[in-house]
């Protein structure tokens, strides 16, 4: 990619990922448009438009007016690649996108970036902690949340080439890379990044970082945790979800987001009206985001691989017999 | 099809009457604002629109956003009548399985170029739309019908300042100016005065017409297409009469939505059959 090796790309924040998947695409397909407003440089969208101007249309700080357009270029046959900021895209244009791509299943492409707690000291109003819900509630809408960059760079791909609304969950900064090798990325497919039996780690975004960290500690304990990286919380892996709650009994969720209506409400749904076992949910317990450096943020709030490791003790007594 | 100013007339008139059979017969619909802009949807369906119902989803047709979404009850008549689906179905507004209802749907109306409703949507939408059509080399216009209320959400106006930035010279908007939004005389709720230089503010070239004379309205949206030959977005601001042709409805905002009673159906009958 663009010269670049595998490590290059690992070290890379998943914005700066999109951003180079992004200019590759432009030029294999000219359908694809860019969609900005006025952060066309902080979302790293930079190098399509900088490659493909004519292709770039910025409208300014006005996100509902991006969105709308965005379902306009998509009822004309493009493939609008929309982007902003996380709450923007969920909160400000909340109804755009329900209403004008969700509801008429346009193919647009949302690219949402500094999600969850990732731009922490910039306080709450830049927090993105609703957006899986949000997005979760509406009918024909897909949620995908790469795990680190190099998953970035697949997902952006799947994500172009995937039919109807998109919703694509970034972080701001650099990613610890936790997927090995070269594999195929699937649109609603999980991937188990360690085999376990006492425990499943469900985790979705950077959680699936702490969700790695947190499984090498319970094995040092002599837990065997599963760990499955859900980069797609729309439509859920479901097979997957159900196959751990069977072969490990209880089960663990982590996301950057509050616990209402995100990734492990979206896992207990499923395990309670299939294969009931325990779930325990990591996440924002129903509080917003404080300021801070992030990681120390993440701590207090309990989303760090100390909270699961936690969670995933209770999980295992509470199992049932 | 292009129909002449005297046979564009009758087309309206039959067409308002389609609108308040169908409304009375669903029991209610959005019938003021349905006939405010009948003339100016007719002249658009009937003469404006580069458009081919056997054909209705070709690439480089002429698009139309009804942005005021609750006006479906005067759309849908006109695209029955313009040959898109037939004029059967009209009874079935409202009915389960529809459809059509009070707002349009434009998976399920054949003709329909966006699903509209919720307002404010409908003008940024038609950006998207004009810029695509642009990067494709067609020169297709898109046609924004707008209600007078609607205004008072601010995405038309992120929209107006993007389409002037834009140049987007192929997106139309008419403004269908009745006076009374949903609670009362618009100027009693909040005042979109002065309207037309807050378009022109906005970098958009402005025609003010009076939207019930259909002479006046063809050649506003004539003129329309040569105005945006210098390069701007036009608006037309169009003086309409919420209600107009149904003589117990005009100018009454009350009728923002009701069912005609029978003799207000039957005076309409008398006053729009022609016979």
């Amino acid at each position: 990619m663009a010269g670049l090796s595998m490590a290059d790309i690992e070290k890379m924040s998943a914005r700066d990922a999109f951003g180079l998947a992004l200019s590759e695409i432009g030029a294999e397909n000219v359908n694809v448009v860019l969609l900005g407003a006025d952060a066309i440089g902080s979302t790293r969208a930079a190098g399509f438009a900088k490659r493909f101007p004519d292709r770039t249309f910025n409208f300014g700080i006005a996100e509902q007016e991006m969105i709308s357009a965005a379902a306009g270029f998509a009822a004309c046959g493009k493939i609008p690649v929309a982007t902003a900021y996380g709450f923007l895209i969920s909160l400000r244009a909340c109804e755009q996108v329900r209403s004008d791509i969700c509801y008429p299943n346009l193919n647009v492409k949302l690219m949402s970036t500094h999600t969850g707690l990732t731009m922490a000291e910039a306080g709450t109003t830049h927090h993105s902690t609703e957006d899986i819900a949000i997005m979760r509630s509406f009918a024909n809408m897909t949620i995908v949340a790469p795990s680190d960059s190099v998953e970035t760079v697949k997902a952006v791909r799947a994500v172009i080439d995937y039919p109807g609304p998109v919703y694509l969950r970034m972080g701001r900064g650099e990613t610890e890379s936790v997927n090995r090798g070269d594999y195929e990325f699937v649109i609603g497919k999980a991937i188990t990044l360690r085999e376990g039996t006492a425990v499943t780690i469900i985790a979705c975004g950077i959680m699936v970082a702490e969700a790695l960290k947190a499984a090498a500690k319970l094995s040092s304990e002599g837990v065997s945790a599963r760990v499955i990286n859900m980069h797609t919380i729309k439509p859920l892996d479901v097979e997957a979800v159900l196959r751990a709650a069977r072969e490990t009994g209880a089960i663990v969720t982590a996301e950057e987001h509050t616990v209402i209506g995100g990734l492990g409400e979206a896992v207990a749904g499923v395990v309670c009206e299939n294969s009931p076992v325990p779930v325990v949910k990591v996440g924002l317990n129903d509080c917003y985001g404080i300021i801070g450096p992030e990681d120390m943020v993440k701590q207090r709030l309990g989303l760090d691989a100390e909270s699961i490791f936690k969670a995933a003790k209770k999980a295992i007594l509470h199992k049932v017999d | 099809m292009k129909l002449t100013v005297s046979e564009l007339e009758c087309k309206a008139r039959e067409l308002r009457l389609d609108s308040i059979e169908m409304i009375a017969q669903a029991g209610g619909g959005h019938l003021g604002g349905s006939l405010s802009a009948m003339d100016i949807m007719t002249a658009l369906y009937f003469n404006v629109m580069r458009i081919d119902p056997e054909h209705p989803m070709k690439a480089d047709r002429d698009r139309f956003i009804l942005s005021a979404g609750h006006k479906a009850a005067g759309y849908v008549p006109v695209l029955a009548a313009r040959g898109y689906f037939s004029r059967d179905l009209l009874p079935t507004f409202n009915k389960l399985d529809s459809r059509f209802g009070m707002h349009p749907d434009m998976h399920k109306i054949p003709g329909c170029d966006a699903s509209t409703g919720s307002l404010g949507h409908g003008l940024p939408v038609g950006l998207g739309m004009a810029l695509a059509l642009r990067l494709d080399g067609f020169d297709s216009k898109v046609f924004v019908l707008l209600g007078d209320g609607e205004l008072h959400e601010g995405t038309n106006w992120e929209a107006a300042m993007g389409a002037a930035q834009h140049k987007t010279s192929s997106l139309v908007a008419i403004v269908d100016y009745n006076k009374c939004s949903m609670d009362g005389p618009i100027d009693q709720v909040v005042s979109l005065e002065p309207l037309v230089d807050k378009w022109k503010s906005f970098g958009w070239e402005t025609i003010r017409i009076d939207g019930n004379d259909m002479a006046q309205v063809l050649g506003a949206l004539k003129e329309a297409a040569d105005r945006g030959n210098r390069g701007n977005p036009v608006v037309i601001v169009a003086d309409t009469v919420k209600g107009k042709g149904a003589a117990f409805a005009e100018g009454d905002y009350r009728w923002h939505y009701g069912c005609p009673s029978e003799d207000q159906l039957a005076e309409a009958r008398t006053a729009l059959g022609g016979e």
